[in-house]
Formats: C-alpha cells, structure tokens, sequence
C-alpha cells in the first residue's frame, strides 16, 4: 500500500515507522528540520511541505496513494488535508482530531469533510480509560463485535483464586475463554493442564457479564457501578474527555488542575464534574480532598514523570487504585513494575485504530496486546476463511500455533466456541493471534 | 474642565423622542371627541401638550443635528428621556378643566393633579409603570375620558419601553441600539432576537402590542357574555393598557374590585405574562414552546407565585389573613355595600374559590409589580399581609415590563451563595455559576451582586428620607412600615404599598418633596438604579 502520513510529529512519525515494515511510507511536515531527521530515523520518504497544499500533495504522489493519514496537532490541519486530498484522489482519508465536536459532526454525516475515517486520540485514551476503570484488575480491555465481545488482560497475584491452579480448573467461567498466557515477555496458548503462576497476565475473550464475572472474582474491589470516589489528576484534553465519559455513567467525578484558566474552562464545560485548582503533588491538599479515600484516581498530567509521581503519591496515601496515561510507550512496563496499576498509551490506543485500516477489509476492529506481542482481531468470517462452515477443533488443525478462537458472534449472539461449534459465513470471531503468525494467519481467516 | 460626553448628541435624540410622544395624544384626543367630552378645557390640553412636545422637541434636535451617540451619550439619553417624557406627561393634567370664563381662567373641575407636583408624580407613576396615584377623584365621569385613557396609555408606553419603542422605530439610532435598550431594559443584559436591534425592538413591541390586544378583547368578550357587567369597551381598553405593562393603574377607585370574578380570573394570567421575559414569547411564536419549560427563570417566577398564592390562600381560607372579617364591624360595613352587584368580594373565609382568587390575584399583582388589587389588602392580618411584602422584593423576570429586583438576579444570587457554602468545605474548588445550563460571567455576578445591594441600601436610606420628612412635616400617621412599603412600592415600580398608601388609598398626603423624592425614585427604579446613578460620578463626564 502507498500511504501519505502528513504531520511527522509523535503520532505521525509512530504510525509511519509501524506501517514502514510492510508499506511504501511519503512523510510529509511543514519543518524542515524534522524531515531532515527522519530522513536517518525511518525508512520512509520524508517531504516537506504543507500538507494542505495540492501541490506538495501531488509531490507525494497523491495520484498514486492508497491512503492518507492527517496527523498533525492541528485539528482543521488534518481535515483540510483530506479534503484537499479527496479532491484529486481515491485514497481511504484517516484524520486525527483532538475536538470531539469534529468527530460528532463527522460520525452525523456519512464523509463529512471528505473524512473516511475519524480518529480522537484523547477520547480513544479516555474510552481506554474508563473501559479499564470497569474491570478492577484488568490492565487492558477492548470491546469487539459492538460490545457483544469483550477482552480483557489481568495480572494474576498471589491473591488471585486462579493462582496455581491449572486453566481446566480455572475455566470456571461460562462463555469464558482463556486465550493466552503471558509470562516473562512470552505468549503462551494455554492448554487445560497448563498452570496459571503468580505474575502471569491472562488475557481472556468472553461475554462482557463473564469478564466482569471473571474480573469480581479476580479482585473482589468494588465494580465501577459501586466506584463514587474518582479523581482526575491533570485537566490535560484526555483528562477532560475521561471525565466527561464519567459523568455520562453517572459518576461524579473531581478533576485536579494547576493551571487557575484551564481549571475554570473545566469547570464550565463539565457541570457534572468538581474542579479542584491546586498542584496535585500538594499532600496536604490530598488529604483535604480524601484522595487517600479514592476508589480509582486517573493522572492525566502533561508529563510521564509528573503522571508517575502523582500516581505513585495517590497509592503511597491510599488510593485504591491507579491508572496513568504514559505517553512515551517504553515507560508502560517500567510504570507497572514500580506500582502504577495501568499505564494507559495514548499512541498505542490509536496505533490500534489506524492499524485496523491497514489490515484486509474485512478485519472489523483490532487489540494490540502488551507492545505489540500478539493482537485480537474481529474478523467478519467469508466463504473464502478457513473457517467457514467447519467446526472450530477441524479449522484448528489448520492453523499454526499462537492462535485461539476466542468467541465468536452470530446476529449479534454470543456464541462460546468449543470444539465442535460450526463457524457459518457471516459470523464475526474474535481471534487471538500471536504476531508471529499473524500475517500468514489473517491471510486464510 | 473638558467634558467627554457629548451631551448635545443625547439631547437631540431625547427630542426627537419628544416630537414623536405627540403622535400619541391622537389616543386621548379621539377618545374625547367619541364620547363627546367639551373641546376647551377636556381636549385642547392634548392638542398644547401635542404642541409642546413637538416645539421642544425640534428645539432640542437642533442642538444637534446630526447626532451620534456612544455608550455615554446613550446613558444620559435614556435617562433624560424618561425624565422629559414625565414632564411633558405634566401638561394634560395641569391643564385639565382649565377655561377662560369672565376675563380670568378658572377649572371647571377640582383636581388634585391641577399642582404640578402632583401631576409630575401621577406622570412619572405612569411612564414608568409603577402605578401609584394621587389622583383625588378617580372616576372617569368626573375627569374626562380622555385623560383618564391618557393616564393608562402612559403605563402602556412605558412598559415595554420608550427607548425600546424609539429604537424600534428611528433608524439613526441602529447603531448604539442595543446599549440604549441595555440601558432601559428590565434585567441584567439584554437577549438580542434578530441581527438587527432594530427588528429586536420591533419583535417586543409587536408581542406586547399583540398579547395586550387579546386581552382587551377577551375582557370585552366576557362583557358582552354577560359575564362581566362593568367591563365596558373603555374599561377593557385602560386594563389592556394596564396590565401587560405592570402598570396598575384602574380608572375604577377600587381597582379590579370593581369587577366580577371571571374578569379576575382573566387578569391573572396577563400579569403573569406581563412579568415574564419577552424573548421567551418570542420563541413561543416561532414554535419553540420547549423554551418555556427549559428556562429556569420562568419556571422560578412560576413556582415563587404558586408558593407564595397557596401561602396567602390557606391563611385567607382559614381566617389568618383576613383582618376582623368575620368581626361586627367588617360584617356592617359589607351590608352597606350591595352584595349582590359584589358577590365576589365576601365572604372569602371558609370559601375555597374566593380565597384562592383573591390570594392569588394579590400575589402576582404584588410579584409582576401590577399593582392592581382585587380587595384592599391592607386590611388583612400579619402574616398574608407580609407575604406580600415579601413579594414587592421578588419582581418580575429579566425582559418583562416588570420592575422590582428580578428573579433572575434572585437566582443568581442564591446559586452563588451555596458556590461559596462548597468553598468553604472546598476551598480550591472551582466552580461556576449556571443558570439554565449556561455559565455565568463572573463579572455578570459581581454585577448583579452590585445592583441587589445598591437597591436594598437605596431603599433602607429612602425610608429613612420619607420617616424623617413625615416627622416634620408629613402627615403624622405615617408609620415606618408604611413609609417601607411606600419605597418598596415606588422604587420597584409596583403602586400599592401598605396602609395609607395601599391599593384602594393614595400618596396624597405626602409633602410635595416627598412626592419629588418618590419621583426620582419611580425614575431610578424603572432604568434600574445604574443609568442614572452613573450620571452623577465625576468619571462619567470627565475621564
């Protein structure tokens, strides 16, 4: 595929050097200097130039592109350039915004402004959030198949009623499936006398009642129905849109930002929200405000280091539980070793979403698990799968290792699948797939 | 001393405003000659006062020609506009009776209006819609038809606005518009319904010109259903005029008394209308009926006057609020009156329907600041009697022709107050004002913070000033709450206060400077405190 990524900052330059493996890649920033670097970074062509401009789209071979990605910081930036780019090409148009009000806009009308594709960075992160503030334990969970089929990645502690037991005594769960293991860096497919070790991560794909079922008994902290007590440290955007999904659950949540205009600016767009304006690294203040008391405290700051200290803080005074967005990906594992309970990327997040337009057609939504180490895939299942029209134990044989069916949904119906379930054409299945295989294994699904 | 405010641009605009209040004397005029009133000393004073208007006022245009005006000048020019229009409201008063018999000019009739005075005081009542009178005789078969509609008509003037009404209708004053309404506007701001103020303007007059023609007509109707006996054509006319601009003025001595219950009834839901907020039946005619129901100072206007009704009700139903009405002497002095032309005037103890009517009809006379009254309230007891004084600081809403301190400053006030009762169990709390889901400016706060308390202290000092007066001078019978009431009633447009001054007395027995006094404070009260207040600051004219 011949794709143009305009705007080489954080997210543009992560998402070209991840598509760089298997795609033709034109860089395009306005900073002469940023494509001079890259130029040695990525093995892509750097340009330079407005990404708004005809002419300097055309230098990119826009004639020839199968898809353009508008992922500057600015909002109208991206949409003028895929509206630019629509203008003189076919090629699918993914831009990034940061505004909801944009993507309201573009989800109310089918190709509003020549957008194919809509991605919100700060509100996937905040979804992630609140998705994870659901499941208490989980490190990472996804929704497939429109919220029919939900993933979820938990670590497994000494506490943990599953610890040492094998997956056949643990899968106690109906339409529950134990996908895989992760342990020390490595994915493991479990089988039935595999043993579940203390340190592990489990990633399990079921019914979302069973993940929440499985998470309960996991944990036994209150489910997020029975959280009151959520504080937002950092009024940053990703801030702001985590705590708007709160209050659209009814939740009251307080919102702690430094910054006196950006507190109030808070404060008046979220009137289900309390506003807090202090430093969030004040102890005194911390107690004052009973974040020693908070079932779940978000830090959302504008840096990893604050996100982690602040973090760190709110579990030292008593915090139940804590989730940090990291923006720089390589510090997620470091964060969790040291304490925080889920280190959120925000690049990640929407790595995950603009993959899914990279894959074939028919992949209907994607999971990246743990850094890239395996995905989950939804696929629509063709008279051309593997699957189509045989049972799940036959299909198997035919697939290399590093792959479970996780679930499977018929006309929006779960369906558990077991050995001898027959997989139909039109079925959505929601696979995991080690990223070894996964190149050979989406081919044949 | 260098002025910075041109003054000669402000008034021009206010003669110009002058010249066009003579086209209004065509009213009155034609009334008179319809019933037939003599032409020298009942219909000429309109046509000196016609004259008058237009001869100041072109003196006045030719100060400036050409005039433009800003933020100052529009101050200054809706000030003076509601001070000249008073004063030149003077004249058909004065005038009225007055003819030329045996070489020297004699009144053909007593009038208490007949002293400058108290025609200045009658005249700024008018204008501004308080509705306070010292009229002596107030019969329209004693005075002449037309200056008894002229006295309603100056309420009906007054309550939308003259600026308003100016600005809706002279094309030079589009630009600086919206300020000069801002300034003559009941209420905190003002909500701009079309791109041009001028259409703004236009879109209130036409509202308030239409909801006062319906009510004049169902008025009618009841009378010529036979419901109604004393609703006459003239009479549905001068309520008309009267209601929809809170004024309260009745050309009845006894006010709505004079009328059978269903008019009542019918009155109510007109104040009711007449004290919400225009823009609001704006949107009504435009189909957006939902904005009735989403906006939280309507549905805090509505629910105050409930409350408030049911209060005064259930003190009537049982006896409470009613002052020795089932005493001897009350009961003599209702035999007197022929209970069957007033069946709806007794008994209301023990009467579901007629203590209902009655609460409610005071409460939202006293809230919409009316003035009309179906009973003289001053005879009841303590506590329905103090509702109603509670009542006088509501005031009507933001964008009414009520006057008064306004609900929605009311609401403003007490969701800021319990921001700070959080404040103090949070002191970092951010948190912002919102009103109907819309947050508030904190200066818009500090604004109405500012103006609530100017008002109460206004009010404290003008009691003071009447108390004092009356020691000295005054009539001796004024009573402090009675000289509350007075400024209550007088600085919040609303008419009727309490005792000597309620709703079936007068302010007669004031001193003539106490009459000034209250006039200044009717003027002050009508644009809002600020507008004129301003005036009186060294920075205003000089920096």
């Amino acid at each position: 595929m011949y794709v143009i990524v305009i705007g080489a900052g954080e997210v543009g330059s992560n998402i070209a050097a991840s598509l760089a493996d298997s795609h033709e890649v034109v860089l395009v920033d306005r900073d002469g200097d940023v494509v001079d670097s890259l130029t040695y970074e990525l093995d892509v062509l750097p340009l330079e130039g407005d990404g708004t401009s005809l002419d300097t789209l055309e230098e990119a071979g826009i004639a020839q592109a199968d898809m353009v990605i508008a992922c500057t910081d600015g909002d109208e930036t991206n949409i003028v350039a895929c509206a630019t780019a629509r203008t003189v090409s076919d090629a699918f148009t993914i831009a990034r915004v940061k505004r909801t009000e944009f993507l309201d806009t573009w989800s109310g009308v089918e190709g509003a402004f020549g957008v194919d594709f809509m991605v919100c960075t700060d509100l996937l992160t905040a979804q992630s959030i609140v998705r994870i503030a659901g499941l208490p334990g989980a490190r990472d969970v996804d929704s497939f198949a429109n919220g029919c089929v939900r993933m979820a990645e938990f670590e497994v502690t000494e506490s943990s009623p599953i610890a040492n037991e094998t997956v056949a005594d643990a899968d106690r769960f109906e339409s529950l499936t134990f996908a895989a293991i992760l342990r020390d860096g490595d994915v493991t497919i479990p089988r039935g006398e595999t043993v579940i070790e203390v340190g592990d991560q489990v990633i399990v794909i079921g019914s979302p009642e069973s993940v929440r079922q499985f998470a309960r008994s996991l944990t036994p902290s209150p489910d997020l129905d029975e959280i009151d007590d959520v504080y937002i440290i950092g009024g940053s955007e990703i801030g702001f849109q985590t705590a708007w999904l709160f209050e659209q659950r009814d939740i009251k949540p307080h919102i702690v930002e430094a910054d006196p205009e950006r507190a109030r600016d808070l404060a008046e767009q979220l009137p289900g929200s309390i506003v807090f304006e202090n430093d969030a690294t004040d102890v005194e203040f911390l107690y004052q405000e009973h974040v020693d008391e908070a079932d779940l405290v978000v830090t959302t700051l504008e840096s990893d280091e604050k996100n982690l200290l602040v973090s760190l803080l709110a579990k030292r005074i008593g915090a139940a539980r804590t989730v940090t967005v990291v923006e720089n990906g390589r510090y997620v594992d470091l964060f969790e070793t040291v304490g925080v309970d889920v280190a959120v990327n925000p690049r990640e997040v929407t790595a995950e979403e603009i993959t899914r337009f990279t894959r074939e057609e028919h992949t209907e939504n994607i999971a990246i698990i743990e850094s890239d180490r395996a995905e989950v895939l939804e696929i629509e299942i063709d008279a051309e799968s593997i699957l189509a029209n045989r049972t799940i134990a036959d299909a198997a044989g035919d697939l290399p290792e590093g792959v479970v069916i996780g679930a499977v949904t018929r006309d929006e119906q779960f369906i558990t699948p077991r050995g001898n379930t027959v997989v139909e054409v039109g079925d959505h299945a929601v696979v995991f797939v080690d990223t070894k295989v996964l190149d050979d294994v989406v081919s044949r699904l | 001393m260098k002025l910075r405010v041109d003054w000669r641009a402000s008034v021009s605009l206010v003669g110009t405003v002058l010249k066009y209040l003579a086209v209004t004397m065509v009213v009155p005029i034609a009334t008179g000659l319809v019933y037939g009133d003599a032409f020298v000393p009942y219909i000429l004073p309109f046509f000196v006062t016609a004259g008058l208007a237009v001869g100041l006022g072109t003196v006045m245009e030719h100060l400036d020609p050409d005039p433009d005006i800003g933020a100052r000048e529009g101050l200054l020019m809706v000030s003076l506009t509601w001070m000249a229009v008073s004063i030149v409201g003077v004249v058909p008063y004065v005038l009225e009776g007055l003819t030329y018999q045996n070489g020297q000019l004699v009144y053909l009739i007593d009038s208490t209006l007949h002293h400058p005075d108290n025609a200045l005081f009658e005249s700024m009542s008018g204008f501004t819609t308080t509705g306070a009178t010292v009229m002596g005789t107030i019969d329209p078969t004693y005075h002449s038809r037309g200056l008894m509609l002229w006295r309603q008509m100056t309420q009906w003037l007054g309550g939308m606005g003259i600026v308003v009404l100016a600005v809706a209708i002279l094309p030079e004053l589009s630009v600086g518009g919206a300020q000069l309404m801002d300034a003559e506007a009941p209420g905190p701001g003002i909500e701009k319904l079309t791109p041009r103020i001028a259409e703004t303007a236009r879109a209130l007059w036409v509202i308030y010109a239409g909801i006062t023609l319906v009510e004049m007509l169902l008025l009618y109707g009841l009378y010529e259903a036979g419901m109604a006996p004393n609703m006459t054509p003239y009479n549905a006319i001068s309520h008309g005029f009267t209601t929809m601009s809170t004024g309260g003025f009745s050309p009845e001595a006894r006010s709505i008394e004079a009328f059978s219950a269903a008019v009542q009834w019918l009155i109510v839901p007109f104040m009711v209308a007449a004290g919400a907020s225009f823009p609001l039946f704006w949107h009504g005619s435009n189909g957006e009926f939902e904005k009735f129901r989403e906006d939280s100072e309507f549905k805090t206007y509505v629910g105050i006057m409930g409350v408030l009704s049911a209060i005064v009700a259930g003190f009537l139903f049982v006896d409470v609020g009613l002052a020795d009405a089932t005493t001897e002497a009350t009961q003599a002095a209702y035999q007197s009156v022929d209970t069957n032309l007033l069946p709806h005037t007794f008994p209301i103890a023990g009467d579901v329907e007629s203590s209902l009517r009655h609460a409610t009809f005071q409460v939202v006379s006293i809230t919409t600041t009316t003035g009309y009254a179906t009973m003289d309230f001053t005879t009841w007891k303590g506590p329905a009697k103090f509702v109603l004084v509670f009542a006088m600081f509501v005031g009507g809403s933001a964008g009414s022709t009520g006057g008064g301190i306004k609900i929605v400053r009311w609401l403003v006030i007490l969701k800021s107050l319990r921001r700070e009762l959080f404040s103090t169990v949070h002191p970092k709390a951010v948190q912002p004002v919102r009103l109907g889901g819309r947050v508030l400016d904190e200066r818009a706060i500090r604004g109405i913070y500012a103006f609530t308390l100017l008002y109460i202290v206004i009010f404290f000092v003008a009691t003071v000033v009447l108390v004092a007066d009356a020691a000295f001078s005054g009539p001796t019978s004024l009573t402090v709450i009675e000289a509350m009431t007075a400024v209550a009633a007088t600085l919040g447009n609303i008419g009727p206060g309490l005792g000597d001054v309620g709703p079936m007395g007068s302010y007669i027995d004031f001193t003539a400077q106490a009459k000034l006094f209250m006039v200044v404070l009717m003027w002050v009260g009508r644009l809002e405190i600020f507008p004129v207040l301003v005036l009186l600051t060294r920075g205003y004219w000089q920096s």
